[in-house]
């Protein structure tokens, strides 16, 4: 805060008052709401509910099906950080190195990643058709690819769709991360060593640390929330409901299944999902400060 | 001499690299200008077709056939629209916001503080059941205040400003009140015009975020005057080659931002992150 600030009475409330109310009435309402469903159970048939306690949540911990979503998303997350990690890591290290048309490689590298992750899934949805899609019969004719049976196959499908826009969010902070490290540390690095490989591990992966470890948080961020949109426009689940994420699940269970407790339930394990998360996140925020 | 050969393996491998980003819109393009019935023969093309002007027209003007009621054309004033509302809404907000937090002297301001940060934790995807029961409350089922104040009502913004008012160095406040400005005029006449920059970024970005948005309209809106373009891929049908079009017109706003804007959208993907 700053030293030297305004002292009124009633001006900072003018200032704060559309945020707040607009955070008030539409997003702590219903996250009361929520909490509310949380620990109320429902009649079937909608003529009342009662006070539950951890029912619901008792209920989600025994129940398969959210054990499977649960697994679904931890490899989700971890194969969609390391494969989206690993190619923006890489184009990102080549389009530093060129001296030639460094910004064309940009623009035409990072355009997927302003594209809606629905119209990603649409998209890939034509590639993985049983009707004309070229990946289908590409890998079908691989090993019998078939991912409306093949729970593996169902794997491959989503995370294909789901790594190539994030491929570009990866190479836009890893490019940035690497034009960041200073000239004369490279050059230095240089009469040191002459292998391009090892230096890049030794001296350019590890100044890269703060990039990576941030990099990590957006993708698993990614891969939990921002993939409904391609879930919903691909697999929607299949083979059986293999390929639901916590969030499609809670959304299924919610909206169409109309179980708000259950929903509510699984609403706040994801909150504390992202507290965690967040809170890795800080510890970046403050951690970065040593490396500038 | 020995620079040249890495480098041609720099190239090559970003080729590679542009190959897998580019190539499936384009075939979903070039197979979006043949005939449906060719597709159906021949499946995926390559190569352009000569339906362009057809397909696209068709997608774009028709009524009842691609869509029931609305047309592509009317989804994507709605799509601008919710972008736009959602832009202004959540750069106004926020700016007035963190000017509150920075400065003033608030009574519980640590309080407040965490109010509007805490919500950081609850993306909308984690609330949408309890906040269309919320909208359907009051009554803002299918209208545009319903598409766009629960997607505005986001802390990212306030975030990003507060930090880039803190660097903003105290003399600046010291000189204005000297001058006898009172906080109105301070933030109208010296905070605004130096936030520009920053404005223009967040604005870009949360107009795309806004954009893409797929479930929120997809939940809340019941009646086609309402649906956007993003959320319309779920519910489109028709024959193949009008809707590859319009998988490929959906794509254009974002497109035409990162070529032309670019630099304003990245500074806001940094600035946002």
């Amino acid at each position: 805060m700053k030293k030297v600030q305004f002292k009124s009475s009633y001006s900072q409330y003018f200032f704060l008052a559309p945020q707040l109310l607009i955070l008030l009435i539409f997003l702590y309402w219903p996250i009361i709401q929520t909490f509310r469903d949380a620990f109320t159970i429902q009649d079937a048939f909608g003529f009342g509910s009662y006070f539950a306690g951890f029912d619901n949540f008792k209920f989600i911990f025994t129940d398969p099906s959210y054990y499977t979503a649960f697994k679904f998303t931890i490899i989700y997350s971890f194969v969609i950080t390391l494969i989206t990690g690993s190619i923006g890591l890489l184009l990102a290290v080549q389009a530093n190195n060129v001296l030639h048309g460094k910004n064309v490689y940009k623009t035409l590298l990072i355009w997927p990643y302003a594209i809606a992750p629905a119209v990603v899934g649409v998209m890939a949805n034509y590639f993985f058709s049983e009707r004309f899609g070229l990946l289908y019969h590409l890998f079908n004719n691989l090993w019998g690819f078939n991912w409306y049976e093949d729970v593996f196959d169902a794997y491959i499908y989503v995370v294909i769709a789901g790594s190539w826009k994030q491929i570009s969010a990866n190479f836009i902070f890893f490019l940035a991360g690497l034009q960041a490290i200073q000239k004369t540390v490279i050059e230095a690095s240089i009469i040191d060593c002459k292998s391009n490989i090892r230096r890049f591990w030794t001296i350019t992966f590890p100044l890269l640390m703060p990039t990576t470890f941030f990099l990590i948080i957006i993708n698993i961020t990614y891969a939990f929330f921002d993939t409904f949109g391609i879930i919903d426009t691909t697999t929607i689940g299949a083979p059986g409901s293999e390929t639901k994420t916590l969030v499609y699940k809670a959304y299924i269970d919610g909206f169409k299944g109309l179980d708000l407790g259950s929903a509510g339930a699984q609403s706040i394990m994801m909150m504390l999902i992202v507290l965690v998360i967040t809170i890795f996140q800080f510890r970046y925020i403050e951690g970065k400060i040593h490396y500038n | 001499m020995i620079r040249y050969i890495p480098s041609t393996i720099n190239h090559l491998i970003l080729l590679i690299g542009l190959t897998i980003m580019i190539v499936p819109v384009w075939v979903i393009f070039a197979s979006s200008t043949h005939t449906s019935l060719f597709i159906n023969t021949n499946g995926l093309q390559f190569s352009l077709g000569d339906n362009f002007i057809e397909n696209y027209s068709r997608v774009l003007f028709k009524k009842a056939g691609f869509f029931n009621e609305i047309t592509v054309l009317k989804m994507f004033f709605n799509s601008f629209v919710m972008a736009t509302g959602i832009a202004t809404l959540s750069v106004v907000t926020s700016l007035m916001a963190a000017y509150g937090l920075v400065y003033f002297r608030i009574k519980y301001a640590s309080f407040i503080f965490w109010l509007i940060f805490v919500t950081l934790l609850v993306p909308l995807e984690l609330r949408v059941m309890p906040t269309y029961i919320v909208i359907s409350k009051l009554n803002l089922l299918n209208s545009f205040a319903g598409l766009i104040i629960p997607i505005s009502a986001s802390a990212i913004a306030t975030f990003f400003f507060r930090q880039f008012y803190k660097s903003i160095p105290e003399e600046l406040l010291e000189a204005a009140k000297l001058d006898g400005t009172n906080s109105w005029k301070f933030f109208i006449d010296f905070l605004v015009p130096l936030s520009k920059t920053m404005i223009a970024a967040v604005f870009i970005f949360m107009f795309v975020f806004g954009y893409n948005q797929y479930l929120w309209p997809l939940i809340m809106t019941t009646t086609e005057e309402y649906w956007t373009v993003v959320m319309g891929l779920k519910t489109m049908y028709g024959s193949i080659s009008h809707r590859f079009a319009f998988v490929i017109m959906s794509m254009i706003p974002p497109l035409v931002i990162i070529i032309f804007l670019q630099k304003w959208f990245i500074q806001g993907i940094f600035q946002n992150k």
